[in-house]
C-alpha cells in the first residue's frame, strides 16, 4: 500500500456534488451517467481487473467496480447497468475507498500494563475464549453483549445472529442501526406487521409528488438527489415538499418548505391527516378494505386544527395547507423519511403517521406511490433481517413460539437456547447493563460508539470501567479500540466476499477483490474462529454455525428467509454476479420483486406478524391474545398518538435546540472518509450552523470559534452563519477526539499505524455527541439525537473561514 | 350509599400512584426511559384525579368513614441497582393494579346509578391506567432475567 496524494478529483464529486443533470420526464428511464475516478494517473488501460461491487457509504448501495491492479484498489467505476444509480458516484462513492489504504490494523493488540501492544491471534482468540467461558460459568450468558455495526455484510450478520441465539443464547445484541435506522423498521413493523420497504426507486421515476420527511437527501445519498434533480429538470417535474428545520438544498428545491419546530414532528404530520381527511382527500373503499383503526385515527389527529399546529410546529397555516394539499390531490405520491424523524422526539409514532398518510389515500404498492423509510447504509438493512440487531432472524416474531420453532428446527437446537422471554435488548440498554456491571464481556465490532453514541462523558465512562472484558474488532485505532482489552484487526469492504441490501430492497454481491492488509481477517471469520474455540454445537454434535464460508452463510440464510417476507430462497451468488436483485426473490419470483404490497395483503395475520405491535406512546407490546382479538387479517394496522412537549427544551439557561447530523462529505466517525484525501479537504473540522439572527445576537460572524455547551458537556467549533432555523444550532456528528486526516502528519507517514504509538488527538473537543442526551424513543429505542437544549458564546474571534459546502 | 367511599378510594389512589411515579422518576434518572414514562404517568395521575372532582362534589368522599386497609400505601423511597428497579416497578404495579379495579367498581355503580358522566369518566381513566400497566408489565419483563440472574 502506497500513500496516495491529493489527487485532482475528475470527475469533481467535491465542488459538484450530484453532477451535470440528466434530465428526463414521468415514466421514462433514468438516463445513464457513468462515473469514474482513478487517482495518480491511472488509466483504464492500466486497471488488471474491474470486481463488481457495490458502495456502502449510504443507504443507496450504488452499483461499483473496484479497479485492481497488481493485487491493490487503484479506483473505482460507476456500473452503468445497475438499477440503483445508473452509472452515477457520489461524493463518498468516488473517493472514500481510499481511506481503506493507510492506518490499518494488520495484527491483533491486546492491553499489557495498561497499554495496548501487538499480539498473536493464538494469543488474542484465548484471551477473549477464556474470560468468555469463565463468565459463561460464573453468570451465564446473560453476561454477554454484542455491539456491532450496520456496516458489515449479511453474511456476518447471520453468523452472529446463530452463535448469540443458538451458541450462546444472549438477548444482548444490537448494532449501532440502532442509532440510524431502528425507526425506520418499527414503524414499518407497526404499521404493515413485518419490515420490507413497500416502496421502489423506480416510483420516484413516474411519481408526481414527492414528499422529505427529515430527510435531506441531497447531502445523505446524493445520487438518489440527482435522480430527484434530473426528474426536477425534465417535463412534468414533480412537487417536492420538505420538512426540516434547515433550509437544506432539498427546501431551495421545494415546492413548500415545513421549517418545523424541532420536537413537534407528530404533531405536525398528524395535522396533514386531519387536513387531508377532513377536506376528502381519502380513499374509503380502501381504508374498509384494507385498513383497521381508522375511526381511531380521526379521532386522535382532530384536535390538531391548522392552527393548532402552526402554532405548535411554527409554521404557517398557508404552507401547512398547501403541503396537504399536494398530498391529498396528487395520483403518485413518493415520501421518504430519515433522520429528522428517526432521531427526535416521538420517533416512531411521527414515522407511522407518513404511513398512515398513505394508506388514507391508497396510496402505495402501485408505480410511482411509495414509502421510503430510508437507511443509514445498504449494511443496515441486513442487521435488521439476519437479527444482529437482536430481533429473531427472518422478520420472525419473538413472541410466536411457532417462529422460535422454526428457527430452533433449522439449527438443530433447543428452544430454550434462543432467548425470547422479552424483546431483545437495544444498544443504549446494553451500555446501561455495562455500567451496572452486569454484562462483563462486551464485543464491540466495526463501530466507535466512543464517538457516536449520545452523551460521550458518559460512554467513555463506562468503556473504562474494570467491570467489563471489551472486545473491539476494526479496521483502524479509533476512540473505541483505545478502551479495548484486545483489539482485532479486520478485513473492510472489497478485501472479502459477501452481499447487503439496499434501502429498496436490492441485493448486491460484493466479492474479495484484494487481500486484507498483515493479517487481518473478516468479521465473519473472526466469529466462526470464535465459535469453533467455544465449541458451539447443535444436537446432532455439529459445529454451530454449520459453515465457514460467506457462500455457506449466504445458503444458511437462504434457508431460513424461505417463506418470510424477506425471501431470498431462489437468489445465489451466481445471479447475483454483476446485478442487484430486489427481495423477495423466490421459485413465485425467480427475478425478484420490484415492489411489495402490490395485493395490499400486509404482515399482520397473527401466525404471520413479526411483531403484535406496541402501544406508539409508552412502548408497551401489545399481546398476541389482544392481536387476535382485533383480527387484522392483512389489513394494515392504522396507529395514532397524540403530540407530547420533548422531555428537555430550551429555558434561560440552554436557550436554543441543539441538532445534529451528517455531511456530504463524511461517513460515521471518519475512520474511512477522514483518510480520504479529498473528502477530508473538504470537511476537515466540524462546526457548528447558526440563523443569522441568533448569531448577531451573540455577536458571532463566521469562522468565529464558538462554545457550544448542554448540562452535558461543550464543544468548541467554528460557526457558519446559514439558514438554519432561528432559535435551533445544528452539529455534524463524525468528528470525535482523533484526527485521522492525511494532513495528520503522525500518522500519515505510515500506511500501517504503529501499534504501540497512540492516535494523535485534537486540542479542541468537537463531537457533538460530547452534548446529546440518553434518551430514546420508546418504539424503537433509537437515540433522540436531535433533542436538547443548548447554549452558545463567541470563545475566539478568529480569521479562519470554513469553506461553505454548497 | 358507599359509592362516595370508593370515589374517596380513587381520590387517594390517584394521588399516592403520582407521588410513587415521581419518586421512581427521581430515584432512577439513570433509567432515562423509565424516568420519563413516570414522570409523564404522574401528570395523567394528576389528569384522573381532577377530572374526579365533579364527582366527588356531587357525591361526596366520606374520608373519615372509610375502612383503613382500604387504602394501599405508596411508595417509602426509591431503590437503587438492577433488582431496586424491578422492586420498584412492581410496587408500581401493584398500586397500578388497585387503581385499575378501583375504577372497574365505580364504573359499575355509575352503570347502575345510570350516571353516564361519571361512567364514561371512568372508563378513560381506566384505559390510562390499564395503558400503564401494559408499559410497566412490558418493561418488567424485559428487565427480570438480567436482574433476578446477573445483578449484583
Ligand atoms: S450515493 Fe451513497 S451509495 Fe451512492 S456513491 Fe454516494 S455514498 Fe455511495
Amino acid at each position: 500500500m502506497t500513500e496516495i496524494d491529493r489527487a485532482t478529483p475528475d470527475p469533481d464529486r467535491i465542488e459538484d456534488i450530484w453532477g451535470a443533470r440528466t434530465p428526463y420526464g414521468a415514466g421514462e428511464v433514468w438516463p445513464g451517467r457513468v462515473d469514474t475516478f482513478l487517482p495518480d494517473g491511472t488509466t483504464a488501460a492500466d486497471v488488471d481487473r474491474w470486481v463488481p461491487s457495490a458502495c456502502l457509504l449510504c443507504s443507496n448501495g450504488c452499483g461499483l467496480d473496484i479497479a485492481v491492479r497488481d493485487g491493490a484498489m487503484v479506483g473505482v467505476r460507476g456500473r452503468a447497468e445497475d438499477r440503483v444509480n445508473h452509472g452515477r458516484l457520489g461524493p463518498k462513492g468516488l473517493f472514500g475507498w481510499q481511506g481503506q489504504l493507510r492506518d490499518r490494523l494488520t495484527e491483533p493488540l491486546i492491553r499489557r500494563n495498561g497499554r495496548l501492544q501487538p499480539a498473536s491471534w493464538e494469543e488474542a482468540m484465548t484471551l477473549i475464549t477464556d474470560r468468555s467461558r469463565q463468565l459463561l460459568e460464573e453468570k451465564g450468558p446473560l453476561s454477554h453483549g454484542f455491539y456491532t455495526s450496520g456496516q458489515l455484510m449479511l453474511e456476518e450478520y447471520y453468523t452472529l445472529a446463530v452463535i448469540g441465539k443458538a451458541g450462546l443464547g444472549t438477548p444482548h445484541m444490537d448494532g449501532n442501526t440502532r442509532l440510524c435506522t431502528a425507526t425506520a423498521a418499527a414503524a414499518l413493523k407497526e404499521t404493515f406487521g413485518a419490515d420490507g420497504q413497500p416502496g421502489s426507486y423506480t416510483d420516484l421515476d413516474s411519481c408526481d409528488a414527492v414528499f422529505h420527511f427529515g430527510h435531506n437527501v441531497a447531502e445523505t445519498q446524493t445520487v438518489l438527489w440527482a435522480r430527484m434533480l434530473d426528474r426536477l429538470a425534465g417535463p412534468n417535474p414533480p412537487a417536492h415538499v420538505t420538512v426540516d428545520p434547515r433550509r437544506t438544498a432539498v427546501a431551495r428545491a421545494s415546492t413548500v418548505h415545513l421549517p418545523v419546530r424541532p420536537g413537534t414532528n407528530l404533531a405536525l404530520v398528524n395535522g396533514l391527516l386531519r387536513e387531508v381527511i377532513s377536506r376528502g382527500w381519502i380513499d374509503h373503499d380502501y381504508l374498509d378494505a384494507h385498513t383497521v383503526g381508522f375511526d381511531e385515527l380521526a379521532r386522535t389527529v382532530e384536535a390538531y386544527t391548522p392552527q393548532h399546529v402552526a402554532d405548535l410546529c411554527d409554521v404557517t397555516v398557508r404552507d401547512l395547507q398547501a403541503a396537504a394539499e399536494i398530498f391529498g390531490t396528487h395520483e403518485r405520491v413518493v415520501s421518504t423519511v430519515l433522520q429528522g424523524f428517526y432521531q427526535a422526539h416521538q420517533a416512531t409514532a411521527a414515522s407511522v403517521a407518513v404511513n398512515n398518510l398513505h394508506l388514507v389515500r391508497g396510496m402505495l404498492g402501485r408505480p410511482g406511490a411509495g414509502i421510503l423509510q430510508m437507511n443509514g447504509q445498504p449494511t443496515a438493512q441486513n442487521n435488521r433481517e439476519c437479527g444482529a440487531d437482536g430481533d429473531l432472524p427472518g422478520f420472525r416474531n419473538w413472541n410466536n413460539p411457532q417462529h422460535v420453532q422454526q428457527l430452533a428446527d433449522l439449527w438443530d437446537v433447543d428452544d430454550s437456547v434462543i432467548p425470547h422471554w422479552a424483546e431483545p435488548t437495544h444498544a443504549m440498554q446494553i451500555f446501561r447493563y455495562v455500567e451496572q456491571g452486569s454484562i462483563g464481556f462486551l464485543w464491540v465490532a466495526g463501530t466507535n460508539p466512543a464517538v457516536s453514541m449520545p452523551d460521550l462523558a458518559r460512554i467513555r465512562r463506562i468503556l473504562a470501567q474494570d467491570s467489563v472484558f471489551l472486545v473491539v474488532t476494526d479496521a483502524y485505532r479509533t476512540e473505541t479500540t483505545e478502551f479495548a482489552d484486545v483489539v482485532l484487526p479486520a478485513a473492510l469492504w472489497g478485501e472479502k466476499t459477501g452481499t447487503y441490501t439496499n434501502v429498496d430492497r436490492t441485493v448486491h454481491l460484493s466479492e474479495q477483490a484484494v487481500a486484507p492488509p498483515g493479517q487481518a481477517r473478516s468479521d465473519l471469520d473472526i466469529w466462526v474462529e470464535y465459535a469453533r474455540r467455544m465449541g458451539f454445537r447443535n444436537r446432532s454434535g455439529q459445529p454451530l454455525p454449520t459453515w465457514d464460508t460467506a457462500e455457506g452463510a449466504f445458503d444458511g440464510w437462504r434457508d431460513c428467509s424461505r417463506g418470510r417476507p424477506c425471501d431470498y430462497s431462489a437468489m445465489t451468488y451466481d445471479q447475483l454476479r454483476g446485478r442487484g436483485i430486489q427481495w423477495p426473490c423466490n421459485d413465485e419470483h425467480p427475478d425478484g420483486t420490484e415492489r411489495i404490497y402490490t395485493d395490499h395483503q400486509f404482515h399482520t395475520f397473527d401466525d404471520d406478524c413479526e411483531t403484535y405491535g406496541h402501544d406508539l406512546a409508552t412502548g408497551a407490546a401489545v399481546t398476541p391474545v389482544e392481536h387476535r382479538a382485533v383480527r387484522y387479517d392483512g389489513r394494515a394496522r392504522l396507529k395514532a398518538a397524540a403530540w407530547t412537549p420533548p422531555p428537555e427544551n430550551p429555558d434561560g439557561s440552554y436557550p436554543l435546540h441543539l441538532n445534529t447530523g451528517r455531511t456530504v462529505y463524511q461517513f460515521h466517525t471518519r475512520t474511512k472518509t477522514g483518510r480520504a484525501p479529498e473528502l477530508a479537504a473538504a470537511a476537515p473540522d466540524a462546526w457548528v450552523e447558526l440563523a443569522p439572527e441568533d448569531a448577531a445576537e451573540h455577536h458571532i460572524a463566521d469562522g468565529d470559534l464558538v462554545r457550544v455547551e448542554s448540562v452535558r458537556g461543550h464543544v468548541e467549533v467554528p460557526a457558519r452563519c446559514t439558514g438554519t432555523k432561528p432559535g435551533s444550532v445544528f452539529l455534524p456528528f463524525h468528528y470525535g477526539t482523533l484526527d485521522p486526516s492525511p494532513s495528520n502528519g503522525a500518522d500519515a507517514k505510515d500506511d500501517v499505524a504503529e501499534d504501540s504509538a497512540d492516535p494523535s488527538t485534537s486540542e479542541r473537543p468537537h463531537a457533538a455527541n460530547e452534548l446529546t442526551m440518553t434518551a430514546w424513543d420508546p418504539v424503537s429505542k433509537q437515540p433522540t439525537f436531535k433533542s436538547g437544549a443548548v447554549r452558545i458564546t463567541r470563545v475566539d474571534q478568529s480569521p479562519t473561514r470554513t469553506r461553505e459546502e454548497d | 350509599m358507599h359509592l362516595a367511599t370508593y370515589l374517596g378510594l380513587l381520590e387517594t389512589g390517584c394521588s399516592t400512584l403520582a407521588t410513587s411515579y415521581r419518586q421512581v422518576a427521581d430515584g432512577h434518572r439513570d433509567e432515562p426511559d423509565v424516568a420519563t414514562l413516570c414522570l409523564r404517568f404522574a401528570a395523567e395521575c394528576d389528569q384522573q384525579k381532577a377530572r374526579m372532582s365533579p364527582f366527588v362534589r356531587t357525591y361526596g368522599t366520606h374520608p373519615d368513614g372509610e375502612p383503613e386497609r382500604l387504602h394501599a400505601d405508596g411508595l417509602a423511597e426509591a431503590r437503587t441497582g438492577g433488582l431496586g428497579l424491578l422492586r420498584d416497578l412492581h410496587d408500581l404495579y401493584l398500586l397500578a393494579t388497585n387503581l385499575d379495579i378501583s375504577w372497574t367498581m365505580v364504573g359499575q355503580a355509575a352503570k347502575g346509578d345510570r350516571n353516564t358522566d361519571l361512567d364514561a369518566t371512568v372508563t378513560r381513566s381506566a384505559a390510562t391506567t390499564e395503558a400503564q400497566l401494559k408499559w410497566l408489565t412490558t418493561r418488567m419483563k424485559a428487565a427480570a432475567p438480567q436482574a433476578l440472574l446477573v445483578a449484583d
